[in-house]
């Protein structure tokens, strides 16, 4: 079981083509999977539909995608924030697919569980449940919602062992574990690859067997919003 | 007279209680987290935080650490992390006590519509949909009419839905609403405001 890739380039060798459904953890730019996207840029996939939060800026994260025109629909709860999206958008040459974020995030949690669909009442009464099944339970009405089963998974986290047991950080995890567990491959950046043993067995936030192969690399970790307040003089 | 955005929130904490796990939304309704004063409430991000802080000092940043407004913030002793799965399971399985929320329009019926405005840039629902249908109670602050002086407090929302039925308080400059049968309730006026004013300034039926 050999899971440790030397670079991004490598670690998605023979898993990318045209059309792929990816599954990508991140919210906003926390814990975006920065390398791997950069990697997918310079194989030049194209056609690429991504669920994911959100959907970079410009210049970073999923944005730098849009740019070069790979990408052909998102599925996200939220795109504000990036002009060269909603430009493609409006014009039509690029798909988007709202989900609520709850909504969005059980689906991939559901796609990795082997659950094909579940009941929801977010979103009923609202365009969200149009042309969906509704069904009443104990006189509430909820609608179904579809799991999601990627092509690919990649995600971001903070620590891994050479077995794929993943640590996360802080509100960098988000939406990392229910993506790495949707796909069929899941290829995982870290900050630091640990010996095995190194890791605390009862600490582990997501277990190797959702993560097939992992790189570590050097991460710029872009600030969206910076909000200080001011130190108290002494 | 009526009360400014800092009133407001001031009032909208007055619906916290002790112990409760609360997510604030964007706006007036962060400045809540000021007014809590010594009631005990525990604040989620819905990006997967508890016990969400303050905004850090200048050079404590960490990028791995921000809320669902994408700001970077701090944690508490009592903090938990978690993924966003279980994040919104905890919101769509009741266990948040209550949401404060902004709004464009809400509807003497509950209706609420806080996320879209048709031809104009459509950014997201974010966790907007997910939180109004799940949490135990949603509480709106907003002011009461649009910046051409229009009521937002309506019959019928005009506006695509966030929710349906899912507004129980509503917080405005003039006053405190409640969503009740065939209508809205005046809990309260704000300080200046006559019942009046806040009558004519309502489109949506106030029953009492």
């Amino acid at each position: 079981m050999k899971k440790v890739y030397a670079n991004a380039a490598e670690a998605l060798d023979g898993l990318l083509h045209d059309g792929m459904l990816i599954a990508a953890g991140g919210f906003g730019l926390c814990g975006i999977p920065e390398l791997l996207l950069q990697a997918i840029k310079d194989a030049g996939t194209k056609d690429l539909t991504f669920a994911s939060n959100n959907a970079g800026v410009d210049d970073f994260g999923i944005g730098i995608l849009l740019q070069t025109k790979q990408v052909k629909k998102m599925i996200s709860s939220y795109v504000g924030e990036n002009a060269e999206f909603m430009r493609q958008y409006l014009s039509g040459e690029l798909e988007l697919e709202f989900n609520p974020q709850g909504t969005l995030a059980e689906r991939m949690r559901a796609g990795g569980c082997g659950i094909p669909g579940f009941y929801t009442k977010t979103g009923v009464g609202t365009v969200i449940a149009e042309g969906k099944e509704h069904k009443d339970f104990n006189g509430e009405t909820y609608i179904l919602e579809e799991g999601i089963f990627a092509d690919l998974s990649i995600v971001k986290a903070w620590k891994a062992d050479d077995t794929g047991n993943l640590i996360f950080r802080k509100t960098a995890r988000n939406f990392n574990p229910p993506a790495a567990m949707c796909g069929k491959i899941c290829v995982a950046e870290v900050e630091e690859i640990v010996p095995r043993g190194a890791l605390d067995p009862d600490q582990i936030h997501l277990p190797g067997i959702y993560v097939h192969r992992i790189i570590q690399g050097e991460h710029e970790k872009r600030i969206e919003q910076r909000t200080t307040r001011k130190r108290e003089e002494a | 007279m009526a009360w400014d955005r800092n009133q407001m929130a001031e009032r909208a904490a007055q619906e916290l209680e002790d112990g409760m796990y609360v997510n604030l939304g964007i706006g007036i309704p962060t400045l809540v987290a000021n007014y809590v004063g010594d009631k005990d409430i525990t604040l989620q991000s819905e990006n997967g935080m508890l016990g969400m802080g303050p905004f850090p000092y200048e050079g404590d940043e960490d990028p791995d650490l921000i809320n669902a407004g994408k700001q970077t913030i701090t944690e508490l002793a009592r903090t938990s992390y978690f993924d966003s799965a279980t994040s919104f399971g905890m919101i769509r399985g009741g266990k948040i006590a209550a949401a404060i929320l902004g709004a464009m329009e809400v509807a003497e019926n509950g209706d609420l519509a806080n996320w879209m405005i048709p031809g104009k840039l459509v950014k997201g629902m974010g966790g907007a949909m997910d939180l109004v249908a799940g949490v135990g109670r949603v509480i709106v602050v907003m002011d009461h009419t649009n910046k051409h002086g229009d009521s937002k407090v309506l019959k019928e929302c005009t506006l695509p839905l966030t929710g349906k039925g899912v507004v129980d308080r509503i917080i405005t400059n003039l006053g405190v609403l409640d969503v009740a049968d065939g209508g809205l309730k005046i809990v309260e006026l704000a300080e200046g405001v006559s019942e009046e004013e806040l009558r004519s300034s309502t489109e949506a039926t106030i029953v009492g």
